[in-house]
């Protein structure tokens, strides 16, 4: 009877043990039809690598418009002011006397101020430098790459023997506050040209607005596309569609104006990431890449920022 | 009284070569320093240096001008794990970005 009491009990064990191994097998057999499942059947949660700019400016504005649907589309180039009541308010009776007002006064006589050779800023552009802030940046076929308002400006300069502006304030925000001040109201329309290169510095620029960097791992989108309307610290922070629509800008926080290579190198320092150099590859494609998503929505510059 | 004199001595002798030891040495400094700015010099490279970096560098160097090397050995080494931290960063991003993407 012992004995087979002990050899039922062992059965028992011996059963169990296999009820056990048996377990196992399903839930590991279980476990890797779903990993299969997860790397065949679904598609892969990264997205392609062929860019599709048609189909990225679409789903950017479909992500802001469902996300904020009580904001209209053309408001979005207000930044934080779209985001919040109380700020529009306030951002309304700044308006009425806009701290950039100096720096757009100051632009205008600098961009009807001939050069030492007598020619003018709007010698260097389309339409005499009016109303042309919407098409900018531009792809540059002949160089190859991405070529910004603050850059051309820049090389109009030099060209007509004038040493070049700091691309982060004063001077070079006044001229740029001056061009887009007679741009208002005009959407932007910025193109992408049947060129690989041009597709390449779009794609460039994509890659970077993603990327984190810096010690405080943050990449562009952490703030502006996952975050905006919230604060961080006392600001609240914009959306990235329209984001640059209203630059120059006068911020209360920098006492002063500053262009998108300030916008651009402080945000960069912020994270605690060393900035690049103003106009670096990476910087030009950034530019052209969120002007291009924000296709369509008005220029709003010079603007004011808390 | 002899013998007591000479354990003294000895006591201080073994106190003060373990203190030399322990110490850090202008050349452990150098060591440290350089291989704080290869890993900061290879993020430059990925684009991706850190502003703590270099503040760690610019601290080591300093610690190390005014002759406390136990302080810029130990600011080096903080340089050259947050450099390492950069490249680390720059590499997986090179693919992460892309999760972060509006589709």
């Amino acid at each position: 009877v012992s004995t087979r009491i002990k050899c039922g009990a062992s059965f028992r064990r011996k059963r169990q043990g296999e009820v056990n191994v048996r377990s196992v097998i399903h839930f590991a057999s279980a476990a890797l039809a779903l990993a299969a499942l997860a790397f065949t059947a679904v598609p892969p949660a990264i997205a392609a690598d062929t860019p599709d700019p048609v189909a990225d400016a679409k789903a950017f504005r479909n992500f802001f418009t469902q996300k904020f649907p009580k904001v209209k589309l053309e408001d979005f180039v207000n930044g934080p002011y779209s985001m919040n009541e109380d700020m529009h308010r306030q951002w309304e009776e700044k308006e009425q006397f806009p701290p950039y007002e100096f720096s757009l006064d100051m632009g205008k006589e600098m961009f009807s101020k001939p050069f030492k050779n007598g020619k003018s800023y709007a010698d260097c552009f389309p339409n005499k430098g009016i109303g042309i802030r919407q098409n900018y940046p531009y792809f540059d076929a002949g160089e190859g790459k991405v070529v910004t308002l603050e850059l051309a400006l820049n090389r109009c300069r030099e060209a007509n023997g004038e040493p070049p502006f700091s691309y982060v304030k004063d001077e070079m925000a006044a001229l740029t506050a001056y061009m887009a001040f007679t741009s208002r109201g005009k959407p932007f329309d910025i193109k992408i040209p049947d060129d690989p290169r041009a597709l390449e510095a779009y794609q460039n620029g994509k890659r970077y607005f993603y990327t984190r960097r810096g010690q405080l791992n943050f990449s562009c989108a952490t703030c502006h596309v996952q975050s905006p309307g919230e604060r961080i610290r006392a600001e609240v922070l914009a959306p990235a569609l329209g984001i640059l629509n209203a630059m120059p800008i006068y911020r209360s926080e920098w006492s002063g104006m500053g262009t998108i290579s300030r916008r651009f190198t402080t945000c960069n320092s912020q994270i605690r990431g060393v900035p690049l150099n103003p106009q670096d590859d990476e910087y030009r494609d950034l530019e052209y890449y969120l002007s291009y998503v924000s296709n369509g929505l008005p220029i709003s510059g010079p603007g004011a920022r808390p | 009284m002899r013998t007591s004199a000479f354990l003294v001595t000895s006591v201080l002798l073994i106190a003060g070569a373990a203190s030399a030891l322990a110490a850090g040495s202008e050349a452990d400094f150098k060591a440290a320093y350089a291989a704080a700015e290869a890993a900061n010099k290879e993020a430059g490279s990925l684009r991706n240096q850190w502003t703590v970096t270099a503040s760690a560098l610019a601290a080591a160097k300093k610690a190390a001008d005014a002759g406390d090397f136990d302080k810029a050995i130990a600011s080096s080494k903080e340089a050259e794990a947050l450099a390492n931290a950069s490249i680390f960063q720059a590499t997986s991003e090179k693919e992460a970005w892309k999760a972060l993407e509006i589709r």
